[in-house]
């Protein structure tokens, strides 16, 4: 239950969404991607409320990528990742070349081309994350939605994807929320920083601001929480 | 692994699907309309009336029939697999024939003849059991927002137990006659005389053929995964209830008629992703033309592998099901996502 949330995120920006287990940071995606519905409240997007806008114009500016990737059929990585697609196609057309190109430049731009072919039943958990964040780039957001993108992917694709969510916000303007656990990860790639706790945002601000001793022990209820310094980057561990 | 080549647009592959399979459609029809214990040729045809009454009062009606029963439960099978995201879905394994079955029995222990606005009321009663069982199955199947696979599998088994129990029931309260008549139904019979019932379940089956494949794109999309289907633009919502209604439509009319047919819905989809891949758009389509030619064939040898004597068609299809639905367990523990 998400009571009292208010939170802006600017346009061009990567925000990255932190705090405890069961806290309501997914539960918070699923509202902003239009899965569910708030009680109360609204959700504005550009100025406009999520709830007013049509599904396929929602779909046409933000993409979300859920925690789950499992499939039940094994459809192969480009049938996944031309899904990405369907906003775009009216009635009962079918992708176009064009499409299938855009979902190859997207599987391109994980870093996950060879895949394309492959059945998604018998890829790793990292592998199907790669696959779903390239079906949320082929339908070309203005908005980016990830529920821990990265909780499969090792630290070569977890850095590959945080360089790609920088450079996609430099050009093409994308905005991005990223629910996360790598706390190591967001300073100082991502621009703003949200701490739920409860339902609740009890602190944002810029990686600095919000990666801190004081605000995290507070977040996650912690004593024993500890950050330093390291190389420019905010480096935390818990004793 | 997929037999036949996958390269090329999903227009274009739909094209070569539905080409190959409506080619296997009219061959199995031909078959089964000279097969039989009175074999008939096209001179007998023209001027024996004896011939001529066999072909069009019995033979032509009984293909006829075995195509509609079979695309239909093959479609709806089809349908309920992408909606619940399980390959071992069917409206046989979910449960739903059994709902559909309690309901014609209760119709037939009232009388075959009894109609509500003109339609037979064998078709209304089978629905609302095949309904029933539809959002029965999925209730006790879903925790929050997820159904759980096992636990879908499960509920259909326990509603088909029920619904078995049930239906032993009203044949032990009906006369013999009745009880009788329920029996041979149970087991599944495509026998049919003329087209009057023919019409009558082509008034319904139609507009749920059309409403289903409608929903193609859709399904497409919820097979993969629902939350992500509902931010690509699905309304997840009425996409599932519509399949839900259309899928307790189909097969409460085909149950009424045909009674239960089993697996047609489990092994028809899959031979269709095997032959031509997992897209939806492909494989709804291609299951009605392939679901039509299964059964027809199925039927083709109930009539005659054993000679002068019928087997039940439900026995045959029951008998190439059991061991396909058991291959299929086999294959799905493969399956890291499940």
């Amino acid at each position: 239950m998400l009571t009292g949330v208010s939170l802006e995120a600017p346009r061009g920006t990567l925000c990255a969404i932190i705090g405890p287990n069961g806290c309501g940071k997914s539960t918070l995606m699923r509202l902003f991607a239009g899965v569910l519905q708030p009680q109360a409240g609204e959700i504005r997007f550009d100025g406009a409320a999520l709830q007013a806008m049509g599904r396929r114009a929602a779909a046409m500016r933000i993409a979300y990528v859920p925690q789950s990737t499992a499939m039940a059929f094994p459809f192969t990585a480009l049938e996944v990742v031309l899904t990405g697609r369907s906003p775009y196609l009216s009635g009962f057309r079918f992708e176009s070349e064009v499409d299938r190109a855009r979902a190859l430049e997207a599987l391109a731009t994980v870093g996950a081309p060879q895949l394309a072919s492959r059945r998604v039943t018998e890829l790793s958990g990292g592998e199907r994350q790669m696959v779903a964040v390239a079906r949320a780039l082929a339908q070309e957001p203005s908005c980016l939605l990830l529920d821990e993108p990265s909780a499969a992917l090792d630290l070569k694709h977890r850095a590959a994807l945080v360089r790609t969510l920088g450079r996609l916000r430099d050009t093409r303007g994308l905005t991005a929320l990223v629910v996360t656990q790598d706390l190591h990860a967001i300073d100082p790639a991502f621009d703003h920083v949200f701490a739920l706790r409860g339902g609740e945002v009890i602190a944002q601000g810029s990686p600095a601001e919000v990666l801190c001793q004081r605000v995290l022990a507070e977040v996650y209820d912690d004593t024993h929480v500890r950050t330093s310094r390291v190389d420019r980057r905010t480096v935390i561990w818990s004793e | 692994m997929v037999i036949l080549n996958t390269r090329g647009s999903t227009a274009v592959r739909l094209g070569r699907a539905l080409a190959l399979l409506t080619l296997i459609l009219l061959a199995t029809v031909v078959v089964g309309l000279w097969a039989g214990v009175w074999r008939i040729d096209l001179t007998a045809l023209r001027i024996d009336p004896v011939a001529q009454m066999v072909f069009f009062r019995l033979r032509l009606p009984r293909v006829m029939m075995a195509a509609l029963v079979g695309s239909s439960l093959a479609v709806a099978g089809a349908a309920l697999q992408a909606l619940f995201r399980n390959p071992l879905a069917d409206p046989f394994t979910l449960g739903v024939s059994g709902g559909g079955a309690v309901g014609a029995s209760i119709a037939i222990a009232l009388g075959w003849g009894a109609r509500i606005s003109g339609v037979p009321l064998v078709f209304v009663a089978a629905f609302c059991g095949a309904m029933g069982a539809v959002l029965l199955v999925r209730g006790l199947a879903r925790s929050g927002a997820v159904v759980l696979p096992g636990a879908l599998l499960l509920s259909g088994v326990v509603v088909n137990m029920v619904a078995a129990a049930a239906v032993l029931t009203i044949q032990y309260l009906t006369d013999s006659t009745r009880a009788v008549q329920i029996l041979r139904w149970m087991i599944g019979s495509l026998d049919v005389v003329g087209f009057a019932t023919i019409e009558r379940m082509i008034l319904f089956l139609v507009p749920a053929w059309l409403g289903l494949l409608a929903f193609a794109g859709d399904l497409h999309l919820l097979a993969m995964d629902e939350e992500t289907a509902a931010t690509l633009g699905v309304n997840v919502r009425r996409c599932e209830t519509a399949v839900h209604s259309l899928c307790a439509l189909i097969v409460g009319v085909t149950v009424a008629v045909g009674g239960a047919i089993g697996f047609v819905g489990l092994i028809v989809p899959h031979a269709v992703r095997l032959l031509f891949g997992e897209d939806l758009r492909i494989v709804l389509p291609g299951s009605f033309l392939l679901g039509a030619a299964f059964l027809v064939s199925a039927d083709i040898v109930a009539r005659t592998a054993l000679g002068g004597t019928e087997l039940p068609v439900g026995a045959v299809t029951a008998l190439l099901g059991g061991p396909v639905f058991l291959w299929l367990l086999r294959r799905r523990q493969r399956y890291s996502a499940l």
